[in-house]
């Protein structure tokens, strides 16, 4: 084979050498011709961009924030698409704003790095140091806190604050991060897996405007109801809780250091106090659709009276679990007498701020995919929580940091942005964080919507044990805190 | 139009006279990073150097005419442009027949990176390697290629073989960051260092992955490589080691039972160990800088550095800078025979 090839190679004298010369500016002309084509392009409005977030929420502008910050993504083309008005904040509002977020220290200091978090320390936050949550049905509670109420716990920061500090924090970056408000997608195009004959490898955005954008990787950051997500005809594993959550900002009857977060668990559902000043509250109740509709039709006062019995009252408690249950804690108590923490009562509910009252629809929804070839969900669109933990906006943080992490190390690599390997990463990553956490919130969820005696005994005796270990506790802070 | 006539006919005519090559070379199955047996090119190439000489500056007039005639015209050949789109599909696909060419990128480009930035004070964040000059040798479909320009290198690949840079040019094309950074030429490197225009000592860094291991004739290309290398500039090359352990693994588990490369792609007799390229780099006015051992884990299907070069392994070589020294040396020596 070898001297066929090369007697061919001597037949074929200078003549082809010449040829073969031709042959390479053919080659040329070819590639020429490529470029003119791609120009053209370009000038009717078909910008490739290297990231673009759809969706500018909290965690939509958390990525942007991320991305733009990051100095290995810096000269890289950033855009984020916002359905809705610029949210700008000139002065913090006078009322609190009923839909707040826990914020986890984790997520403070992710928040710290992306330059967002003073911003928000300087418009509105109220840091808590202790979470004491307890049973309806017996006297068994939990109480978290850190190092002697020395640290935060968690802050409550309202979504409205948290979204305009990090549209403040995009001002300042706009020579990194492009953000075109008011600007709804119409339509996605996606790219094949592998080139293929005459298409474009990008991922192809068609807004109501009729512009098209185009871009390396998109981002969906668009919500629960992701539209991203949809379109990829990713499925999604979801159920209805058949319950609401009705919230509202409380006024406390007296001025308190206000600095626990207090969570009930009632037969019907949850029922969460989370401080927002010296004077306020913000309630969370999750509950039936009919109870939640029924709270929504009474009067402040009979409101404010379903609120406080709500945490004060004894009517779930039975005689025998309350005997199980004391029984069980001296039992413990003489194994650790130090350990575990006294109860303390929540503070009393004098009224509601003038129309602040309001419900809606809980449900959770797990989407089987985080990523498709060029595109990452990333927050709400790829995981939707109840709110019983808070820790809805956490996790959407937790995915901002993970793919921030994996793309700063690809840019710096040299790779393809949207290439599926670092994907991948992504992916396993936060659904081995994500699922475990939706999973024990829903498992929590379920352990307290009964009020069956042997299910109540058996999680009177295990918050009462998970209360006495301190090391057990400090695992589920530290799980929660991430 | 006669230009362009004439282009295509010549291009015909290549292509035709290939085909016998390329039947061989299918046979063979030759290919690894370029897809082509490098010995039938680097022999056809020398023997057309020795037999041509007179006729060098004629060729580069002419090609440069034409190009620049034709891109006016701008006509593509829309059966040339599918055909690369093809061959495109089979380079980039990342789990196919290049699947552990585009995993070594985890550690080469990492490798050739952090080793420029250690020759050079560069300070841009985004763009790492702005400001350098790098020619990737035998970058086939430019798996590599597109990697360096990204971190803001302008890069020249070239490859013997038309259909490679064809694909390579279709890929990148696409990509408006790496349209003015990245080129592409169909040609070798011995053809390139002749070439004064866009050879002799312009490059911050040459690159040769996965290349020398195909190549007959190691000392010109060293040689080569010294030549269109500014002093001081970085040769960073990825190859197999000649062992008996390269023999086994390469060949007979690679090759013929687990099929991770074609079989046909690699030839022993041409591996080259650490010490042989070294005495040949060191020869040709190179300092070795570093020999790192690679290994391919088959079932992960990634790329991990050992401490063991007996299989794979990278190698950093720095041109040397002129020396000072001697030339004051030969100053000294002029003034006394003076």
């Amino acid at each position: 084979m070898h001297k066929l090839s090369r007697a061919t190679l001597f037949l074929n004298g200078l003549g082809r050498c010449l040829i073969a010369e031709k042959y390479v500016s053919a080659i040329k002309i070819t590639s020429r011709g490529f470029v003119c084509a791609e120009h053209r392009d370009e000038s009717g409005k078909n910008e490739v961009y290297d990231v673009i977030i759809s969706g500018g929420g909290l965690v939509g502008s958390a990525m942007a924030c991320s991305l733009g910050m990051d100095p290995n993504l810096e000269g890289k083309k950033i855009l984020l698409l916002e359905a809705g008005n610029k949210k700008v904040m000139d002065k913090v509002p006078d009322t609190y704003s009923t839909r707040v977020s826990s914020i986890s220290p984790g997520s403070a200091s992710f928040l710290t790095g992306i330059g967002a978090w003073d911003h928000i320390t300087q418009m509105r936050c109220k840091p808590y140091k202790k979470m004491q949550v307890w049973d309806a049905c017996s006297d068994a509670l939990i109480t978290f806190d850190k190092d002697n109420l020395e640290d935060e716990m968690a802050y409550i920061v309202e979504n409205d604050i948290a979204v305009a500090a990090l549209t403040k924090q995009l001002d300042s970056l706009s020579d990194n991060v492009q953000v075109q408000y008011r600007s709804k997608v119409v339509k996605y195009a996606w790219p094949m897996p592998h080139q293929a004959a005459d298409s474009i490898p990008w991922v192809k955005v068609t807004l109501a405007s009729g512009e098209t954008v185009q871009t390396k990787l998109l981002i969906g950051a668009d919500g629960p109801n992701s539209m991203v997500r949809r379109a990829l005809g990713i499925p999604t594993v979801k159920w209805n809780y058949d319950q609401s959550a009705v919230v509202a900002v409380l006024n406390l009857s007296e001025p308190t250091e206000n600095n626990v977060a207090w969570q009930r668990f009632l037969p019907t559902g949850p029922i969460a106090m989370l401080p927002l000043s010296d004077t306020e509250s913000s309630l969370v109740w999750s509950t039936s659709h009919r109870l939640a509709e029924e709270l929504l039709e009474l009067d402040e006062e009979s409101f404010v009276d379903a609120i406080n019995s709500a945490f004060w009252s004894n009517e779930n408690q039975s005689e025998l679990i309350e005997t199980a249950g004391s029984l069980f804690r001296s039992a413990l108590s003489v194994l650790m007498p130090s350990a575990g923490s006294p109860r303390q009562l929540p503070p009393s509910v004098a009224g509601i701020s003038p129309k602040s009252r309001v419900m809606f629809p809980l449900g959770i929804g797990h989407a089987s995919e985080y990523i498709r070839h060029r595109v990452a969900l990333i927050g709400d669109a790829a995981h939707r929580v109840h709110p019983l933990a808070g820790q809805g906006a956490n996790l959407g943080f937790g995915d901002v940091a993970c793919l921030t992490k994996l793309l700063s190390q690809a840019a710096f690599d040299g790779k393809d942005l949207g290439a599926i390997q670092h994907l991948l990463e992504y992916e396993t990553e936060r659904q081995r964080k994500n699922l475990p956490m939706m999973a024990a919130i829903d498992l929590m969820k379920r352990l307290y919507s009964t009020n069956a005696a042997p299910v109540v005994l058996l999680r009177t005796f295990g918050l009462q044990a998970a209360n006495m270990i301190p090391t057990l506790k400090e695992q589920i802070m530290s799980f929660a805190s991430k | 139009m006669y230009a362009n006539k004439f282009g295509r006919l010549m291009f015909g005519l290549y292509s035709r006279n290939t085909a016998a090559v390329c039947g061989v070379v299918q046979a063979q199955r030759a290919g690894g990073r370029s897809g082509f047996s490098w010995t039938a090119v680097s022999r056809q190439w020398t023997l057309w150097l020795r037999r041509s000489t007179s006729l060098e500056s004629q060729h580069h007039t002419v090609p440069c005419h034409m190009s620049a005639r034709s891109a006016s015209h701008s006509t593509v050949d829309p059966d040339e442009v599918r055909r690369f789109q093809l061959l495109a599909s089979k380079w980039w696909d990342e789990r196919g027949e290049f699947a552990a060419l585009h995993a070594m990128n985890d550690l080469r480009v990492p490798f050739i990176r952090d080793n420029l930035l250690n020759e050079h004070r560069l300070g841009h964040p985004g763009k790492p390697l702005a400001g350098l000059r790098i020619l990737d040798v035998g970058c086939g479909g430019g798996l590599l290629t597109e990697p360096l320009g990204r971190l803001g290198a302008d890069v020249l690949g070239i490859d013997p073989v038309g259909d490679s840079i064809g694909t390579a040019q279709v890929h990148t094309a696409f990509d408006p960051d790496l349209r003015q950074r990245v080129s592409y030429r169909a040609c070798t490197l011995e053809d390139l260092s002749e070439d004064e225009e866009h050879g002799g000592g312009r490059y911050d860094a040459v690159v040769a992955s996965e290349v020398v291991e195909h190549l007959a004739d190691l000392e010109t290309f060293a040689s080569c490589c010294g030549h269109v290398l500014k002093p001081g500039g970085s040769l960073f090359i990825t190859t197999l080691n000649k062992t008996n352990l390269s023999y086994a693994l390469a060949i007979v588990a690679a090759e013929q039972l687990l099929r991770i490369v074609p079989s046909g792609t690699h030839d022993w007799e041409k591996f080259i160990s650490p010490v042989d390229l070294e005495r040949l780099l060191e020869s040709n006015g190179f300092s070795v800088q570093s020999v790192q051992g690679m290994l391919y884990n088959p079932v992960s299907g990634a790329w991990s550095w050992t401490n063991s070069t007996a299989i794979n392994y990278a190698l950093h070589a720095v041109k040397a800078r002129e020396d000072p020294h001697t030339e004051q040396a030969q100053e000294s020596t002029a003034d006394t025979h003076s």
